[in-house]
């Protein structure tokens, strides 16, 4: 994406950069329950779809809010809800239908302090292995962190373009620090919108024979048979074949994951010769900037990998910094939960050491960055 | 009608998953009739939606038309989603009880209240069938389920009752010892707007009626028979002597602006203030 000159800045907070964002995307539909603090969203996207014909709807909970999502997605228009972690845990059987019936949508998830009711209001990042493993069965989910009011707007629409190009649902892991607050944004000039692809009128095959399969829309004469249940190519109910349910759901996990390099999308600094590594995302990675520039100032190399992509986790660059560096801090703001993944992928070659804080939304500084930066180089 | 009406002609050449006996099988006969007698030869017009449950099999995958055979409970939603966005097609939602005043009853009265512009007809069998016979929200007082084998000691719904009480523009119940009547329900309900609902009390020989006492399907139709009562005779009778029987006929025919008018109306008025901006 090219950036418009710097006199085209807006000054928004993140829900509302990632609503206008989605109306960018071409969104034309929106389901929705209030939950704090993803309600401005809602607000603001009730606000501006029937302005240009589309709709957003207020459901009867998060279970009729994404099931209104899927409906709308098949008739063709693209659609997405937003929620926190009480609701995303509600909606986590539909993300598997959307999963499995291959129907591209976005899954907003502005994250806060759980488990259960938690702090409602503040900030934390503990949905990391939920938005993985949510549903239920074998699922590859795609997960995207912002970090910024300027990202929430260019993964939102990121966030569309995937759910498109692979028929899936997507999942934009935000969390309250970053949809709350407000900072300069500048829109990019020229942004790339993908659509899913329609049947030609050879294809019949709406549910498999290829990676992505097109998909048709309802109510347009394919008379398309659409089920969560295992299903053939034609989407015929095969619910005791051990062959159809095992290339169906591989071919679903497949065409995510090995694609997994070209969605993997990180920012990397230092990780040549550098002796720490921090991997990183979302709210959190915002103090490490200033942690990595004092250290750097202390005469430490601090390399990082900060996670655009968060599902499915990019591999490569972790390993090369693990590869790299000695020791590799996950500051989080949850209990360990990506600090597992990141040593699955270090495997031996470098010590990862967890950096957690929760309670109160109070935020991982620079300076216990610093600390733990500084500790790790004895 | 030139044409003699066949079923098959609106199906997929899929077998039918239905057991010996199923009140769906008749639902769906009906249906189809109803559909051909109304002059549809396909039912490109029309989108289905459905839950979990032997019911949901009614459309999905055998009607030749778009099926979605969605999760359990979750029919209603995604009809939603369907309808607002293509008002243009007939969308109607097949399920059981279980489905649709179980798991799925608060889309029910909310989809009700707001006049969504769908026909549901919910296959009463008054238990959880393809689980292997369980009580369920419409399951007869005392009577002898696999989780209830000391008889059920909750009263069963009124799913017809509440679907008036919650705004609904139609609402029918019938059971599978009336098709005619269904039948031209099914007919009438395709012509009206906003939320119609017809619940078809039917019979489940296999997961109900073998623990209730009945032999086969026949005792059940025969016992539907004799416990039905008009809903014109329903008014003038007390409560308690209702316990029971099962109140048919149409409980309401009403005018209510529609949730696709009322959107779409909303949308006139955003795009207004697009002009004034």
């Amino acid at each position: 994406m090219k950036n418009k000159p710097a006199e085209n800045a807006l000054f928004w907070a993140g829900n509302e950069a990632c609503a206008e964002a989605a109306l960018t995307a071409g969104c034309k539909f929106f389901a929705g329950y209030p939950i704090t603090p993803a309600s401005e969203i809602a607000e603001h996207l009730s606000r501006k779809l029937p302005k240009i014909g589309g709709i957003a709807i207020q459901m009867e909970d998060e279970l009729a809010s994404i099931g209104a999502v899927v409906g709308a997605s098949w008739t063709g228009a693209k659609a997405m809800t937003a929620t926190s972690g009480p609701g995303f845990s509600l909606m986590q059987e539909t993300i598997g239908y959307a999963f499995f019936t291959e129907t591209p949508c976005v899954i907003v998830d502005v994250q806060r302090l759980g488990p259960s009711t938690g702090q409602a209001t503040k900030c934390g990042q503990g949905d990391i292995m939920q938005a993985r493993w949510g549903t239920h069965g074998d699922y590859t989910a795609i997960a995207l962190s912002p970090n910024s009011v300027q990202e929430m707007y260019e993964l939102t629409i990121k966030a569309f373009n995937l759910a498109e190009k692979y028929r899936t649902p997507v999942i934009l892991l935000t969390d309250e620090t970053v949809a709350h607050m407000r900072e300069r944004i500048t829109p990019p000039e020229e942004i790339e919108i993908i659509d899913r692809r329609k049947p030609k009128p050879d294809e019949k095959a709406f549910f498999g024979l290829q990676e992505v399969p097109p998909m048709p829309a309802v109510g347009e004469g394919y008379n398309i048979a659409v089920t969560g249940s295992t299903h053939n190519e034609y989407g015929i109910r095969f619910t005791a074949d051990p062959t159809v349910h095992r290339q169906l759901v591989e071919r679903l996990n497949n065409k995510i994951q090995k694609h997994a390099n070209e969605i993997a999308d990180v920012e990397t600094f230092g990780i040549d010769g550098c002796q720490i590594g921090i991997v990183t995302f979302g709210c959190t990675s915002r103090a490490i900037y200033e942690a990595v520039e004092r250290a750097q100032a202390m005469g430490i190399n601090v390399g990082y990998v900060r996670l655009k992509t968060v599902w499915p986790i990019p591999e490569r660059p972790i390993q090369q910094l693990a590869d790299m560096a000695g020791k590799i801090i996950v500051p989080e703001m949850n209990l360990k939960q990506l600090f597992y993944e990141v040593q699955r992928i270090a495997s031996g070659s470098a010590e990862v050491i967890p950096l957690n804080k929760i309670g109160g939304g109070e935020l991982i500084t620079p300076e216990e960055i610093l600390e733990e930066i500084q500790r790790s180089v004895v | 009608m030139t044409e003699a009406f066949s079923m098959r002609k609106y199906l997929r050449d899929v077998p039918l998953p239905f057991c010996p006996g199923c009140g769906a099988v008749t639902v769906m006969g009906e249906f189809l009739r109803a559909i051909h007698e109304l002059g549809h030869t396909e039912l490109k017009r029309f989108v289905f939606c459905s839950g979990i449950g032997c019911s949901a099999w009614i459309p999905s995958p055998h009607f030749m038309a778009d099926s979605v055979h969605t999760l359990h409970g979750r029919s209603i939603p995604v009809a939603t989603g369907i309808k607002l966005l293509r008002s243009d097609v007939n969308v109607v939602v097949f399920g059981g009880d279980g489905d649709i005043v179980g798991i799925g009853m608060s889309h029910f009265i909310h989809a009700a209240r707001r006049n969504l512009d769908i026909l549901v007809i919910m296959v009463n069998n008054m238990i959880y069938g393809m689980t292997g016979g369980q009580v369920a929200p419409t399951t007869p007082f005392k009577s002898k389920t696999t989780t209830t084998p000391y008889g059920s000691f909750e009263p069963p719904l009124d799913a017809a009752r509440l679907a008036v009480t919650a705004g609904a523009s139609y609402v029918a119940r019938w059971t599978t010892a009336q098709p005619n009547e269904l039948e031209e329900s099914i007919k009438k309900a395709l012509k009206l707007e906003g939320f119609r609902f017809i619940e078809v009390t039917s019979q489940c020989p296999t997961a109900f009626g073998r623990r209730a006492g009945f032999k086969d399907a026949g005792e059940m139709i025969k016992w539907f028979k004799t416990n039905a009562i008009s809903i014109d005779k329903a008014q003038k009778m007390k409560t308690e002597s209702l316990i029971g029987k099962i109140v048919t006929g149409e409980f309401i025919q009403r005018q209510r602006s529609t949730l696709v008018e009322n959107v779409y109306a909303m949308i006139e008025e955003a795009k207004k203030e697009v002009e004034k901006d």
